[in-house]
């Protein structure tokens, strides 16, 4: 997806690009952090390296360093991962119909480098899966400058953050630069009342869930705030109907 | 150089990666003709942002496992304030940009300065 040069001079892979670049620093600090957390739990640093460059899923990871070091058994640290990193296969059902056209190489390459990010943005993007091989071929390049621009701030920040492990403070919460990329984009996405309804709800809900293992609480608050919005536009739909 | 490296731990590395490729292509993997039912792809329009909201508002509103019980947190007047940037900004140009910058520069000296 990335070496095809029509993917490369379309006009929606710079935009792609560009909307990814707008979040960059605060992916960047992010994975800055990452990369700083993996060395000072212990991890050495052609470990750190290894992870950082290629498990490329933050809470999975802050998830598997602790039971990394603890020496737990492999299959409760893989069983981890999956678990915290559950509400990507909710992401890959929505992005199916986009993607099926592609060989299976490059749908898996597309879903790996599918982050909460590149996820929100892509679908913000494109409402719609394409329909000919020209909006295919859009939705391939945007998807392929965003998910690049992204790949490259948080990992090249990764190993920054590894190889500067020392040199950083961590006490000064730069990691939360993160955080606010990510409350700019929802303010973006807030643009209809169902969905501030959607994001209330699933906010309210990852907070009282928190106590369930495996960060369950983000899947969770996804399915509450989803049902929650379609009942209210059902109900809606059939009041439209009587009056 | 730090540290010792052990092929157990590249091993579980090479693991979480397959983890990784696996969850996010779970629903591309199979090329069987499928889609999903109508609700639920009307449903998933509410998704991103209801993903979005379940990974943001624990981390500004809870401390290790609870909801925090002061409104002296640095966290909560960085998220306003970045997301007053961006309504003010209406969303324009580099909007999401401003969100960290303004962010940043509210969490910064509450944090580090007061020890909010």
């Amino acid at each position: 997806m990335f070496l095809s040069r029509t993917t490369r001079h379309h006009p929606e892979f710079r935009q792609g690009a560009l909307d990814s670049l707008t979040a960059a620093p605060g992916i960047a600090a992010w994975g800055l952090m990452m990369g700083v957390a993996m060395v000072k739990s212990g991890m050495s640093t052609v470990e750190s390296l290894l992870m950082g460059v290629f498990v490329f899923a933050g809470s999975s990871q802050l998830a598997a360093i602790p039971l990394l070091v603890a020496g737990a058994p492999m299959w409760v640290i893989l069983a981890t991962g999956f678990c915290v990193n559950l509400r990507f296969v909710v992401f890959s059902a929505h992005l199916r119909p986009y993607v099926m056209h592609l060989p299976l190489r490059q749908r898996l390459l597309t879903g790996y480098l599918t982050t909460d990010l590149t996820y929100v943005l892509f679908t913000r993007r494109f409402p719609r899966h394409g329909g000919d091989a020209a909006e295919r071929q859009a939705q391939q390049a945007y998807l392929a400058g965003n998910s690049g621009v992204n790949w490259i701030a948080w990992v090249g920040c990764s190993i920054i953050g590894v190889v500067l492990a020392n040199f950083i403070p961590t006490h000064w919460g730069l990691g939360f630069a993160g955080i606010l990329a990510l409350v700019g984009i929802l303010c973006s996405l807030a643009s209809s009342h169902l969905r501030r309804v959607s994001a209330g709800v699933a906010g309210a809900a990852a907070v009282a869930a928190f106590a369930l293992p495996f960060k369950l609480n983000i899947l969770v608050a996804i399915a509450a705030a989803v049902a929650l919005s379609l009942l209210i536009e059902a109900v809606s739909l059939r009041r439209g109907e009587q009056a | 150089m730090n540290g010792d490296t052990d092929l157990w731990t590249v091993v579980v590395i090479i693991g979480l990666t397959a983890v990784t490729v696996l969850t996010r292509g779970l629903f591309f993997i199979s090329s069987k003709p499928w889609t999903l039912p109508h609700w639920a792809q009307r449903g998933l329009q509410y998704a991103p942002i209801a993903a979005l909201a379940a990974v943001i508002v624990p981390e500004i509103v809870m401390t290790q496992g609870s909801v925090i019980s002061t409104w002296q947190d640095a966290r909560l007047f960085a998220a306003a304030a970045g997301a007053a940037w961006f309504f003010w900004r209406k969303g324009a140009g580099q909007a999401v940009l401003g969100t960290i910058v303004v962010g940043m520069a509210v969490y910064l000296p509450l944090h580090v300065g007061l020890g909010w």
